[in-house]
């Protein structure tokens, strides 16, 4: 019974989404009486496609086993939070949270958006309907995640013992928020095409979503990035592995994107440049989800090939992208130019920094469909860090350079000179600290510009608080600072780690010791364990730091039953300068094991960086919200134009 | 400088940059792509020395050994008509068993050696690198040909 109401909820919300679309055709074509139900449609679809995830999720609870997607991927033993985490944790009801996502997105824009023209906020709604549409058609015909067995199973198979992780179970629905949001931006910037409304309104209006995007998609890369970093056992955090890129792509468009919506909103410029960035975003998530859910490119994360659905998502990927582009295409001319700017200012240095971030999305993308491509021709190729990381820093470190700059240039005019003494002080600091580095004996290029220049950008960051009162910055300038000193620490943490990591791979009899870096690690026992349902062999050890306190470790090498399969499970011992690393492997002859140890400073900076970008775009998100409700609550509209201003003067 | 001018200069840079950009990423994908041999292609027609590439197969039954550091191990990845000596250092992945197939990343050396940094193998019951799903279609060719040839015997 359950299933079958999720299943009518959904093809009652697949209806109102049709409803919603042609509605809102007719409103900009000018006809209102239709228009009219174009906003409760949205409210209803959305609180319908709630109810269909909501069942879904129930049917994961109580492991109602006569439910194939339910018999396929839980199991009666699991503990309660990944039954939960199974709903989403597969390929059906991923998509099903996808749509529910973006369904309620639409119903929340239609209960409180009321700053943009009503003509263009149908028009937003429809274009919302249109990308839903395709979604619901995409589950309903060949993903149906209610289908029932025709006799219902005697235990389910399990959940991917790899996604049996508190940290991976929600990472999937993070990262399907951030691609959400980027396609209510894109809703929003066909509205604004097909009305002609590209004004500072509508930038404002569509701002918090692509923060609310952004700021999923930086926790979503970052949780992934440790996850992967953890729990594979490999001892690296980013492998250029086409499902990290598949992320990594919509959150440089939307990182291009905030910023040039910032312009907009304050200033009255790159109208065309917003809009455009607007369909290349959601563009990218659609590919991230096209390329993780097709499994057409051979990855880690592939475990959900199915050729047919990645045709299906293909023609949507068309569909939406060409159709965007042919609206872009035949708007974009009527689209009259923006406020002038000088070259050296503030929008010069956020048009820089924005053309260096697309190109820089443009080698992602190559590299990452270069193999795809390359496969036509029966020629298999892999793309990894030989090329993305030197070709990919050509155009990071001078953007990382303008980035440091940029924030202490004025508006519309300014020049360089001006700024000449922090300018002269962050580049001090960059060379003084390459110098250290490679005193310290560290003589790789890229890690080494890398530490430089975290360090002068960790310094600029911080200087637009100087000299003003903290207490009155507002919270959007408080969010800029944030997020670009977590850019920094992000970038200590990598360039550290490639710089001073040090590896130990040896065979130990229980009782030695071993070396690495500033550890004296002991292998006490190694012993069999047992969980819920796996049985592991488990090293107990005992790490030193500089013959310090010992820390007890126990990695493990775990077997699953259900499905089997084997993990590593890492143990890390964490100081504030870096991590111990060990992994557990096989036995060795003459009765010793194998241990893999890594020794790596500062390597959690790369996370505490990616949370802080994160925090950044939340403290920014929760001013904008503020000045919002201001406005609402009936005071001067101008308040938010001046807040605007400010935050960035 | 005219509205006009400036959209226009802005466009120029854009696109000189993402030229740039594109010419640049073409010329690193063809020098830095590692390319996919199985051991008949390595045999006939070997990589550089010390280029980066992908070797796929099936591991030998019986050839792998593991030396006396106790971490590094030899073993002989075939197609059914060549085979390839292949060398690791490391922790050997979980499912890595003989008889079944692996991908190795890492490069030939000069004594024809290959060196993998990173070995690939099944990775649970549903993953098996692409590559290898194909192999393992030929080798199953191959196994049911050897099989009828023993019984004919």
């Amino acid at each position: 019974m359950i299933a079958e109401v999720g299943l009518a909820a959904l093809w009652l919300a697949a209806a109102l989404s049709v409803l919603q679309l042609m509605s809102g055709v007719f409103a900009v074509r000018g006809h209102d009486e239709l228009g009219a139900l174009v906003r409760p449609t949205a409210i209803a679809q959305g609180a319908l496609a709630a109810v269909s995830f909501g069942m879904l999720v129930w049917l994961f609870l109580i492991t109602d086993l006569s439910v194939k997607l339910v018999a396929t991927n839980s199991h009666s033993a699991k503990p309660w939070i990944f039954k939960l985490a199974g709903s989403w944790g597969n390929h059906e009801g991923s998509m099903l949270l996808w749509v529910t996502v973006m369904a309620l997105a639409g119903g929340l824009i239609a209960l409180i958006e009321r700053r943009i023209p009503e003509v263009t906020m149908r028009a937003t709604l429809a274009a919302q309907a249109f990308v839903a549409i395709g979604f619901y058609a995409f589950i309903l015909f060949s993903s149906n995640p209610f289908e029932r067995l025709p006799m219902p199973a005697v235990e389910g198979q399990g959940l991917n013992p790899l996604l049996q992780d508190i940290g991976l179970a929600f990472h999937p629905p993070t990262l399907y928020f951030g691609y959400v949001g980027l396609s209510v931006a894109f809703s929003f910037a066909v509205g604004a095409l097909l009305t002609r409304q590209v004004t500072p309104d509508f930038a404002r209006a569509m701002r918090p979503w692509i923060l609310g995007a952004w700021i999923f998609l930086t926790l979503g890369i970052t949780a992934g990035s440790y996850w992967a970093y953890y729990e594979l056992g490999w001892g690296g955090w980013w492998f250029w592995d086409p499902v990290e890129n598949a992320s990594l792509m919509p959150w440089l468009a939307a990182t291009a994107l905030l910023h040039s919506v910032s312009v907009l909103a304050a200033r009255d410029a790159l109208r065309t440049w917003t809009i455009m960035l607007g369909v290349v975003a959601f563009s990218m998530s659609m590919l991230g989800t096209f390329l993780v859910r097709s499994g057409i490119l051979t990855s880690v994360h592939a475990f959900a090939v199915d050729p047919e659905r990645g045709t299906f998502i293909l023609f949507l990927l068309a569909i939406y992208i060409g159709g965007a582009l042919a609206v872009f295409g035949l708007r974009a001319g009527s689209i009259s130019e923006g406020a002038r700017f000088s070259f050296s200012s503030r929008e010069g240095a956020l048009v820089f920094n924005n053309v260096m971030l697309s190109a820089i999305l443009g080698i992602v993308l190559l590299g990452t469909l270069y193999p795809l491509l390359t496969e036509a021709f029966d020629v298999r190729v892999s793309v990894g860090p030989p090329y993305f990381n030197p070709v990919g820093a050509i155009f990071t470190i001078p953007m990382l350079l303008v980035m440091a700059v940029g924030p202490l240039l004025r508006w519309r005019q300014d020049s360089l000179a001006r700024i000449k003494l922090p300018m002269v002080i962050i580049a001090v600091i960059m060379l003084a600290t390459l110098a250290l580095v490679v005193i310290l004996g560290a003589y790789s290029l890229l890690a080494d510009l890398g530490l430089a220049v975290a360090v002068g950008l960790a310094i600029a960051s911080v200087l637009p608080l100087r000299g003003r009162n903290l207490l009155r910055v507002p919270l959007a300038t408080w969010g800029m600072v944030i997020a670009h000193f977590g850019i920094a620490v992000a970038l200590f943490g990598m360039a550290s780690e490639s710089a001073f990591s040090e590896e130990k791979l040896a065979a130990v009899n229980v009782g030695d010791s071993t070396q690495v870096g500033p550890w004296t690690v002991k292998l006490e026992s190694v012993t069999p364990v047992a969980g819920p349902n796996w049985t592991a062999i488990e090293g107990r050890l005992q790490a030193s730091y500089d013959g310090g306190e010992p820390t007890e470790m126990s990695p493990q090498a775990r077997n699953f039953w259900a499905p089997v399969q084997e993990t590593t499970e890492s143990e890390l011992a964490t100081r504030w300068n870096g991590q111990l690393y060990a992994v557990v492997g096989n036995e060795a002859s003459q009765g010793r094991w194998q241990l893999r140890l890594w020794w790596k400073p500062f390597v959690t900076f790369i996370w505490h960086g990616g949370m802080l970008v994160a925090l950044g775009g939340l403290l920014a998100l929760i001013g904008r919200v503020k000045t919002d409700l201001k406005r609402r609550r009936g005071e001067d509209f101008v308040d938010e134009e001046s807040a605007d201003a400010e935050a960035v003067a | 400088m005219k509205a006009k001018h400036q959209r226009l200069v802005l466009i120029v840079i854009a696109v000189i940059a993402l030229i740039a950009a594109g010419l640049l990423a073409a010329y690193a994908l063809r020098n830095q792509a590692s390319y996919f041999y199985v051991p008949t292609q390595m045999v006939e027609e070997p990589p550089a020395v010390g280029q980066a590439v992908r070797l796929g197969g099936m591991v030998q039954a019986g050839s792998l050994q593991t030396l006396a550091d106790g971490v590094t191990v030899a073993f002989v990845v075939g197609d059914g008509d060549n085979t390839v000596p292949v060398r690791f250092t490391g922790i050997l992945p979980d499912l890595f068993v003989e008889d079944s197939g692996v991908v190795a990343e890492g490069r030939l050396g000069p004594d024809g050696v290959f060196v993998a940094d990173n070995l690939l193998a099944k990775h649970d019951e549903n993953y098996v690198p692409r590559e290898l799903e194909e192999m393992t279609e030929h080798q199953r060719a191959k196994v049911v040909a050897e099989a009828e040839a023993e019984a004919a015997q």
